[in-house]
């Protein structure tokens, strides 16, 4: 419990400074960027879209940026990012509530199977070392692991979407449907979503994979492992519930830290897919130097990333019965 | 007490020596051999990962300084050849421009490694001062230095550096090496800190202090020096992480779009529609680079850390 305590104010610190961050960021830039963005739109976009950027960054009143400060997180704890630029009138809180849905499957659903398959892959591989599953499968994933996100969607999509046909070339779900908890839209949302997916789990296993085979290596020189052996279990009872099991541990950590770089190349995929979550979103806030938006959709990211990996430190207490006895 | 049985350890220690240069020379001789094979073993280059990983390295480096000396084409100006396949003409044809691709890879490899290089320097250059800082010093800076290191590394790097990097005025190369390497550097921090903890207390150190010498050279003559191998690996790990956080942000347009790079060939090839205008010579060969460019750096990272950590070693050779 208390371990979990501790993380937990430590992420609450964490997220105190990415929200302070993101207070400060825009003030402490050279040149003053909000003020030459108002320059630039005047007149090409809605006046109250500047007034309303006005006011979000100070640049009307003359207050102290303490009072900036308390008036920024006070919005904040009412749930106001603000208001978009791009996507005006809307409040930056509309608009990423429209993309964070679709992140936020799309995101965990990939990040867990590539958690699985990668641990898996290595815990074989480790078992397997110096076969050829292990000999082929370090470098290939190695490789595949250097290969842009963003990338190797293109190329996915260009293959098995413009070339073959076998899956749509963009979009979250068929337009021709009413979205619902209807059979047909949730079929289509997931035969739109394999193609995305199928990229993240490949570009982010090999972290995975090789961070488990490394670990394996480890226990498997163990003496608990060469008794099991000797007491004639089953290899594969070894291999999991012996090796594997206590190899695991390490992996989970590298889960949760490797979880805000997976994000961040997933951003990148949505971009390539026309996947209408968050990273699509982020372009269109780059695009139109929408601050107000871009902020929020770091500040969302930052929260995500937080609570999963909270949620890694509550699966480590689980697993690891010295944390829960540690007093 | 202690003198009397160091002096006895001496004693032995010398009828040993005298017991050896009584022995055959041969014996000497092989020994050595041993020895010297032992460490040809150990050395860098009989790894065969960092051999292939330094080799693809140096081809790309090579490739930066020496191929714009040799490609004369300008890799931005147009042409009438608009979107032509690879051709004898256009080795990986044109753009829809009419720019020759090969040309522009190879310019871009410049630009590419340029910035990956700069912000490795930088942000390993920041991890070493905040991580053998934290290190060394324990107590209550570690501990705060320590919340900094764990802070960054949770907090989602591409989502704040696309933040950073939208706020800066001027748009280029420069300001988004900065910008990695602002959010680029916890990582190598975290693993020297370790390190420098478990050094901090060893004989040299103490010996170190109890010679006066000022705490700077302490941290970054005596204990730097002997972690070089961890530096090593979290400059090359830096690099890979620098070339794909600028690549990515060069895709989303947040660099000098003016400038020839690999990030921002994919940029204008994705915002010309190159793949549904069935234009793949534009887009594989710079991802390809990419990829080639970052797996080599992998493998020497992973045959560093093979050198390090035995075991992995082994289970290599099978």
């Amino acid at each position: 419990m208390q371990f979990l305590l501790r993380r937990l104010v430590f992420y609450l610190v964490a997220l105190w400074a990415a929200i302070s961050l993101n207070f400060l960021i825009p003030r402490l830039m050279p040149g003053d960027p909000v003020l030459l963005l108002v320059a630039r739109l005047q007149g090409q976009v809605d006046p109250r879209a500047i007034a309303a950027l006005r006011l979000q960054f100070g640049l009307n009143a003359n207050s102290s940026m303490w009072s900036q400060y308390v008036n920024y997180l006070s919005n904040l704890l009412h749930g106001d990012l603000g208001t978009s630029i791009a996507y005006f009138p809307s409040s930056v809180a509309e608009v990423i509530g429209l993309g964070l849905k679709w992140t936020m499957i799309l995101v965990g659903v990939s990040a867990i199977l590539s958690f699985f398959i990668g641990t898996l892959l290595g815990t074989i591989a480790a078992w397997r070392r110096g076969s050829w599953f292990d000999t082929t499968l370090s470098p290939l994933l190695t490789f595949f692991s250097a290969i842009p996100y963003f990338w190797l969607a293109l190329i996915v999509l260009y293959i098995l979407g413009f070339l073959l046909k076998w899956f749509p070339l963009t979009g979250a779900y068929s337009l021709d449907l009413e979205p619902g908890f209807s059979g047909p839209f949730i079929l289509s949302a997931i035969y739109h979503a394999i193609l995305p997916a199928a990229t993240i789990v490949i570009s982010s296993m090999a972290g995975w994979m090789l961070g488990m085979r490394n670990a394996m290596l480890t226990t498997l020189a163990e003496d608990y492992v060469l008794m099991a052996q000797a007491k004639g279990l089953s290899e594969r009872r070894v291999m999991i519930t012996y090796a594997a099991r206590n190899a695991i541990l390490p992996n989970i950590t590298g889960f949760a830290l490797s979880l805000g770089f997976v994000v961040g190349g997933a951003l990148l995929t949505e971009i390539v897919f026309s996947y209408p979550g968050l990273g699509y979103i982020l372009l269109q806030a780059v695009q139109s130097d929408d601050f107000p938006l871009m902020q929020g959709i770091f500040l969302m990211i930052a929260i995500a990333v937080l609570g999963a990996n909270f949620l890694a430190d509550v699966c480590y207490v689980v697993l690891d019965p010295r944390v829960r006895q540690e007093r | 007490m202690a003198i009397k049985q160091r002096d006895a350890q001496a004693s032995f220690q010398g009828q040993q020596g005298v017991g050896a240069l009584r022995a055959d020379e041969g014996i000497r001789a092989e020994l050595l051999r041993r020895l010297a094979k032992r460490r040809a073993n150990l050395s860098l280059f009989r790894s065969v990962k960092i051999r292939i990983g330094l080799g693809i390295l140096g081809f790309f480096v090579l490739l930066a300084i020496f191929g714009p000396v040799f490609v004369h084409q300008d890799p931005q100006a147009f042409s009438s050849d608009v979107l032509s396949p690879p051709s004898a003409a256009h080795w990986m044809g044109t753009t829809q421009t009419g720019q020759d691709v090969f040309a522009q890879v190879i310019d871009g490899t410049r630009m590419t490694l340029l910035v990956g290089f700069a912000v490795g320097a930088l942000a390993t250059f920041l991890s070493v001062v905040i991580g053998l800082t934290a290190g060394y010093f324990g107590g209550v800076v570690d501990e705060l230095i320590s919340l900094v290191i764990n802070v960054f590394l949770v907090i989602p790097a591409l989502p704040l550096t696309i933040v950073l990097a939208g706020y800066i005025p001027v748009r280029g190369p420069l300001p988004v090496a900065v910008v990695i390497s602002l959010t680029g550097w916890a990582w190598g921090a975290r693993v020297l800190r370790a390190q420098t903890m478990s050094l901090r207390k060893r004989e040299f150190v103490e010996a170190a202090r109890a010679s006066g010498e000022s705490t700077f050279r302490i941290i970054f003559a005596e204990i730097l020096t002997n972690e070089l191998a961890i530096v090593a690996s979290s400059l090359i790990f830096t690099i890979i992480y620098a070339i794909f956080s600028e690549v990515g942000l060069e895709f989303l347009g947040l660099s000098d779009v003016t400038v020839t790079s690999w990030g921002n060939m994919l940029f204008w090839a994705t915002n010309n529609q190159a793949l549904l205008l069935g234009a793949w010579w534009w887009i594989v060969p710079p991802g390809l680079c990419i990829a080639l460019l970052g797996a080599g750096l992998a493998f020497t990272n992973n045959g560093i850390d093979e050198l390090t950590n035995p075991r992995l070693r082994d289970a290599s050779r099978g």
